[in-house]
């Protein structure tokens, strides 16, 4: 029906035509749709056609389709063959920072910008990754779980130190793994609730904390110089061979109070990492040890004072 | 022929044109198609002002990418340049970062305020004569005449039969139409890579990927705005038509028939006086030429682009009649009105409003030049680690980690020398500095590059949860020097 075959109602108003319908003397205008969108609309339909044809748009009964349960399309379209590849494209892309990294020193890395902004952005992700949960995003700790920005390490912080405590963990399933135990003084009677009292003043008075009496700490000290002088030597100052922390320091790994050293002395601590030789390749945990050694802490090879870290 | 043997006369010598206003909001219908508007070529003095803004608007579209600029070793000299890849944007002497994108939002306030001024002393000026729609549309129509002939004779090659010359004529058309888009759309890519050396990559398929695809939108996008779609894009497309009307208002110099002198119109016979009747001989020259199809003799409306070709249409035919030229002229309503009470014209380009689009105009160019004097090539900005906030050491000291962003904006590289401000027992160190020189940044031409540095607070400085100081780096070769203040968290109480 074209608008000459019948007498056209305009609206008085707007002056567009109307439908001739009417409900309560209200009568509906006819807008025509824009001719744009008509093309738009007719060029999406056409548009959908083409696509199922090329991408996968259909559900298949199984077998017919190969291993997917929908139609492939002329274009044998995958989302997850495009990850798959694009996985490796970024591995390849990685590829030369690795190679730079493998053998060479911490110095050489920290000397060679692009090498150090490699390792940094490749070291976070991997920490991010792996080591997050427990160290904390920030590599801050917690307790019982070390702080890894500063200048403390139980077993050792030079950037060949830190990359074999990754490898072979601590206390765990690995045949060289960096291993040490301290004993329950308390839980297995080795020691009287009184005598691990006063080793604790003792310990506590090593940096200058607690408020016992002369007596009480010469009666502790004389109980360490027999139970843990051995390992955290008669100064305190510990030996990273055994993984024994310093005592005399203000870094407290199970926390300060009096009450928490006790707690560790009756018990015994039992700190344990997961060696990563194995789960990670050994690009990825040179990556991890540079980026945690830059972190700040790291200790230069025969540092002469491990306390003061640089 | 039938419109040229039997039209009326408008006067002596004057054919009355059978030129309708079909874009007349009034004669719109909604569910007809397009009519087709095929303007008659103007001459005079508007015309000739167009074709002279045509040629510099181009040229300055399409030769501007080949203008060089030196700017040294290592830079584009690319006079205008938009470097995605390289994150810069070039223009002349001026060298924007991304982060100073402001910039462009000044040029683009004061391209606003300009365009308001503009439109408060002149009424559209912007669309009748500069903006790319206008301008293409009036360069393809041009390339139509030149095919197809003037109005008349490409109304009857569009009424005749298909035959071998309307198909070579229309081919012709359509060709060189494609060729200027495609010039149009290419020429848009030179403006984001080297123009010589895109030139080459892109016809030997060499180009990126995005280069073909905005030259092929902009070639699409030019072939069917000016080619086909043309009053349309002004009439139903473009929002600009319905801001301008809230820029202009009745003293603004708009293009205006003067009912005044025009009414009554009429026919106009040898010998018959021009007592007591108007000037107009409704000859519609005037919608003859006009690229919108509307008659402008029906007042100021919303398709008017006001490009004046109808005051040329119109002052030819009043010089052939012998009348006064200016019957549709430059004027102002109010002015018209006068006219009709007889009364004198008065043009105040001084208003409120074009006072006030004039002095936001001053301010925002003053603070622009203010910013673009006051812009260093050195720039610093620090950020602290949050995570962790602090790190306490087995010896009771503090240490923070901050991220030093230095920015070098000259296109040489930079020694520079690192000084922390603040307490002298402030401990620094910067990762992957040499020994020799553990305080010395180097940094390229033109670069950004970020550096590591821990800074420690030895135990007995502690004296508050925070000690302030501020970083400063000072260029050993010429001095220059930029600070970026900071703190170190000490984890102590108040």
């Amino acid at each position: 029906m074209s608008a000459d075959e019948h007498d056209v109602e305009r609206d008085a108003h707007s002056g567009t035509q109307t439908t001739g319908h009417e409900w309560d003397g209200i009568k509906e205008l006819d807008t025509p749709l824009p001719r744009w969108w008509l093309w738009v609309f007719y060029a999406s339909v056409a548009w959908s056609v083409v696509y199922m044809i090329f991408m996968p748009a259909w559900p298949a009964l199984p077998g017919l389709a190969g291993e997917t349960d929908h139609t492939r399309g002329l274009r044998d379209h995958s989302e997850r063959a495009n990850v798959a590849q694009a996985m490796e494209e970024l591995q390849a892309s990685r590829a030369g920072g690795y190679a730079a990294l493998e053998g060479a020193s911490i110095q050489e890395i920290e000397n060679d910008p692009d090498l150090l902004g490699f390792v940094r952005a490749a070291g976070e992700a991997a920490f991010g990754d792996n080591c997050a949960t427990c160290h904390g995003s920030g590599a801050q700790g917690a307790p019982g779980y070390p702080n890894l920005n500063d200048d403390v390490w139980l077993w050792g912080g030079t950037y060949g130190d830190i990359r074999t405590t990754l490898r072979v963990g601590i206390r765990a399933e690995h045949p060289d793994t960096r291993f040490s135990q301290m004993p329950s003084f308390g839980r297995d009677d080795l020691l009287t609730g009184s005598e691990i009292a006063d080793v604790t003043d003792y310990v506590l008075s090593l940096s200058g904390r607690g408020e016992a009496s002369d007596d009480v700490i010469a009666r502790g000290r004389e109980i360490y110089d027999i139970q843990c002088a051995s390992c955290h030597m008669e100064d305190g100052s510990g030996d990273p061979m055994q993984g024994a922390p310093n005592l005399a320091d203000r870094n407290w790994l199970y926390g300060s109070q009096r009450q928490q050293v006790i707690g560790i002395i009756h018990r015994g601590p039992y700190g344990v990492m997961p060696a990563w030789e194995g789960r990670l390749d050994e690009a990825t945990i040179d990556a991890l040890a540079a980026y945690v050694y830059l972190l700040g802490g790291g200790e230069e090879e025969g540092a002469a004072n491990r306390l003061t870290g640089r | 022929m039938s419109d040229t043997s039997k039209r009326a006369m408008a006067a002596p010598g004057i054919r009355r044109s059978k030129a309708e206003a079909v874009n007349a909001a009034e004669t719109r219908e909604l569910y007809k198609k397009r009519e087709p508007i095929y303007p008659k070529l103007a001459h005079g003095k508007f015309r000739s002002l167009k074709w002279l803004i045509m040629a510099v608007t181009l040229g300055v579209y399409y030769l501007v990418p080949f203008l060089r600029w030196d700017r040294g070793e290592g830079a584009p000299d690319q006079a205008v340049l938009i470097d995605f890849a390289g994150r810069r944007f070039y223009f002349f002497f001026i060298e924007i970062w991304p982060q100073e994108i402001y910039y462009v939002t000044g040029l683009l306030i004061l391209a606003a305020l300009g365009l308001f001024l503009a439109t408060a002393l002149f009424g559209r000026v912007w669309c009748g004569y500069a903006c790319p729609q206008t301008v293409w549309t009036d360069l393809f129509i041009w390339v139509e005449r030149a095919f197809e002939g003037d109005r008349n004779a490409r109304m009857r090659l569009d009424r005749a039969p298909w035959s071998l010359e309307k198909a070579w004529r229309k081919t012709g058309k359509h060709a060189v139409w494609l060729i200027i888009a495609l010039a149009t759309g290419g020429a848009w890519i030179l403006y984001f890579h080297d123009a010589y050396e895109t030139l080459g990559n892109f016809f030997t398929g060499q180009a990126a990927p995005s280069s073909y695809l905005f030259a092929g939108m902009l070639t699409f996008t030019t072939y069917t705005l000016a080619g086909t779609m043309r009053e349309q894009v002004c009439t139903y497309m473009c929002p600009w038509p319905r801001i301008q009307a809230a820029m202009t208002d009745r003293e603004a110099l708009n293009v205006t028939y003067r009912v005044d002198r025009g009414e009554p119109r009429g026919a106009h016979k040898k010998g018959d006086t021009w007592e007591g009747r108007g000037d107009c001989i409704d000859c519609k020259q005037c919608v003859a030429v006009c690229p919108m199809g509307i008659d402008i003799r029906d007042g100021a409306q919303l398709e008017c682009i006001q490009c004046a070709l109808c005051i040329d249409a119109c002052d030819d035919i009043m010089r052939k009649v012998d009348r006064p030229t200016g019957l549709i002229t430059y004027e102002t309503d109010d002015n018209v009105d006068r006219f009709q009470r007889g009364e004198e014209p008065r043009y105040r380009f001084v208003r409120a409003r074009t006072l006030v689009y004039a002095v936001a105009f001053a301010i925002v160019a003053a603070v622009m030049l203010g910013a673009l004097i006051a812009r260093s090539e050195l720039e610093l900005n620090s950020q602290r680690d949050r995570n962790p906030n602090y790190v306490r050491l087995s010896d009771g000291s503090v240490r923070n980690g901050y991220t030093l962003k230095v920015v070098n904006k000259a296109n040489r590289a930079r020694t520079l020398d690192l000084v922390i401000e603040g307490d002298p027992a402030i401990g620094a160190r910067v990762l992957g500095a040499p020994d020799a020189a553990p305080m010395l940044l180097e940094v390229g031409p033109d670069r950004t590059r970020d550096f590591v540095i821990y800074l420690t607070l030895p135990a007995a400085a502690i004296d508050g949860p925070r000690e302030e100081f501020a970083f400063r780096v000072t260029d050993r070769t010429t001095g220059e020097t930029a600070a970026t203040p900071s703190m170190i968290i000490t984890g102590a109480d108040e």
